[in-house]
């Protein structure tokens, strides 16, 4: 490659433009958010007196301790669980090759590809027959057995790596099934679980649809959830709306900042598997 | 060999051990499969079974109406409407992400490693981030009197071009769309550049030195060598698009008019608001039959080849 500057600009001004095409939206809501809030923003705006404060106004407009308790919570309860009961499906499968284990994992790989629009009206339904509906567990529940089809997919393309003699050498080693899944396994699955526990963390933190239709009060919404009834009720204040719209994407952007390599690493590996 | 295993079990108490064994190792997976069977089998499965009732959601006693839910989803002009966006759909979410992505991957190749790439990578991968919820608000302001595309548009002197674009009958659907576009070439371009990583620079060195020039190493170099992360990036931008919601429901939930509306906007219109459960569930069977008649047949295609 020759690297005469004449032939590096362009290629170089593409890449700068396709990037700042990226983040163009986020940075013109945050030169409207920084505005005072009687100010009608146009596009880009370039204030020299950025009123940090909107966003504290902004934070109790919008209910957002609140809110975040309730992303936190949803995640808390859905991860961790999801992660443990398909590794310990994935495990069974594969290492302990269950009978029917096959016949169950294509029935999840058939419905891996399958939009939510097809179960949340059944889950509604379902929500309210078991009076979970508008209860926290009516949304963390589902959400654990959405993410089966494709957590049991990921662990077990990880297990299939795994030399079998691993299990047979612990075996002899007079290890029960279960021990040998604490002590060997899992140990060693732990990267590939961590990748799928930020998958699952993206995936739960920005669940929209879900929380829209199996709760009633806004307040137990995701924050993502929360921004279309924030847009109702502020959408003609542009200030304070673009502030707090900020607020509802800086969780995930700042996890994403700090976890970056592992977060596209996780991404595409999940994708090319997908 | 499952079988001979299994007849021959009763044989010796040793192998019968192992098969005790291998049943027992279902106490691993009940968990999932619980969970699995309760929250997404049989939802599948009682919204397979609305699909054929005329039921309110309320009342005890459904109607059995048949197909007639079905004949509705291609007759009625609204659920028709939104089954059609959806394919137009898969141009902003799945040609034009591919096709930058490819042009990106193209370039940053020629890149040498180091800050600007890294960055670049970064920015480009953030909208890929953040919720799509998010997305409709940043794209709501971006498209609205005063937002950043109207005053573009001022800047260059196209000023006569600005409008309230999602209030537009022709134009509020590529406008939603692209932001379909903006989501997914972040996503595409990375994937495509890890895939380009892989190629072996040989095969680059030695199309140079058969005489081809930058568009031919692409056609018989880069192309070729990208099969696969293509389709990755076409099955994946493809589900998305067909089954937007998200962005959809934020920005114009689906006016004016129904000029944007999409399946799973419409699914949830009937569902929720005209209170139809049958005829929103055969409107999200008819979207799920046609996301796996679509996907099936491009991961054979893309798959075949390797192993």
């Amino acid at each position: 490659m020759s690297d005469s500057w004449s032939s590096k600009l362009p290629r170089y001004a593409l890449l700068g433009a396709v990037a700042l095409y990226s983040i163009i939206p986020v940075l013109s809501m945050l030169s409207a958010a920084l505005l005072p809030q009687n100010v009608i923003p146009t596009g880009l705006n370039f204030t020299l007196h950025p009123q940090w404060h909107n966003f504290v106004d902004a934070w109790s407009l919008a209910n957002m301790s609140t809110l975040l308790k309730s992303s936190v919570l949803l995640v808390v309860g859905v991860v961790p669980a999801a992660l443990l009961i398909s590794t310990l499906a994935a495990y069974a499968i594969v290492i302990l090759r269950i009978p029917l284990g096959g016949i169950f994992y294509a029935v999840l790989v058939l419905t891996l590809v399958l939009p939510f629009e097809i179960v949340v009206i059944p889950l509604y339904f379902q929500d309210q027959a078991m009076g979970l509906l508008n209860t926290r567990w009516g949304l963390i529940l589902p959400l654990i057995g959405l993410n089966m089809p494709f957590a049991v997919f990921w662990m077990r393309s990880y297990f299939l790596n795994m030399p079998a003699e691993l299990y047979e050498a612990a075996t002899v080693d007079g290890g029960s099934a279960w021990a040998i899944f604490w002590k060997v396994h899992l140990p060693l699955a732990r990267p590939a679980v961590a990748s799928l526990g930020l998958l699952m963390f993206l995936s739960t933190w920005n669940q929209f649809l879900l929380p829209l239709v199996l709760m009633a009060n806004p307040n137990n919404w995701t924050l993502a959830g929360a921004l279309q009834t924030f847009q109702n009720k502020y959408g003609t204040n542009e200030v304070l709306l673009n502030a707090g719209a900020i607020e509802l994407m800086a969780p995930t952007i700042l996890v994403y900042l700090i976890l970056q390599r592992h977060f596209v690493k996780a991404m595409m590996q999940g994708a090319v598997k997908g | 060999m499952t079988a001979t295993a299994e007849s021959t079990a009763t044989a010796s108490p040793r192998r019968r051990s192992v098969v005790l064994r291998r049943y027992a190792g279902w106490i691993f997976a009940l968990p999932a499969l619980l969970f699995y069977g309760i929250f997404e089998f049989r939802p599948i499965l009682s919204a397979l079974s609305y699909s054929f009732y005329q039921w309110d959601g309320v009342a005890p006693t459904k109607k059995w109406v048949g197909l007639a839910n079905y004949g509705a989803v291609f007759t009625q002009p609204q659920q028709l409407a939104s089954l059609i966006h959806a394919f137009v759909f898969i141009f902003f979410f799945t040609v034009l992400p591919v096709s930058f992505g490819l042009v990106v991957a193209s370039i940053m190749r020629t890149v040498k490693p180091g800050p600007y790439g890294t960055v670049t990578r970064t920015l480009l991968f953030l909208p890929q981030i953040i919720p799509g919820a998010a997305a409709g608000v940043a794209w709501n302001w971006m498209y609205s009197r005063d937002g950043f595309v109207n005053t573009v548009l001022q800047w260059v002197g196209l000023g006569s071009l600005a409008q309230p674009w999602l209030g537009s009958f022709s134009l509020a659907l590529p406008a939603v769309g692209f932001v379909g576009t903006w989501l997914a070439t972040g996503l595409c371009s990375v994937l495509l550049m890890a895939g380009v990583g892989s190629i072996d620079p040989g095969l680059y060195e030695a199309a140079s030195l058969d005489g081809a020039g930058a568009w031919w190493r692409f056609r018989a170099v880069t192309l070729p060598g990208l099969r696969q992360q293509i389709g990755v990036c076409v099955t994946i931008t493809i589900i998305a698009a067909l089954s937007s919601f998200d962005v959809v429901y934020l920005m114009t939930q689906g006016g004016p008019g129904y000029t944007t509306l999409v399946p799973g906007v419409e699914v949830y219109n009937l569902a929720f608001n005209e209170n139809q459960i049958g005829a929103a569930c055969a409107l999200a069977v008819v979207l799920a039959l046609i996301v796996m008649l679509i996907v099936v047949p491009l991961q054979l295609f893309f798959r075949k080849g390797d192993s």
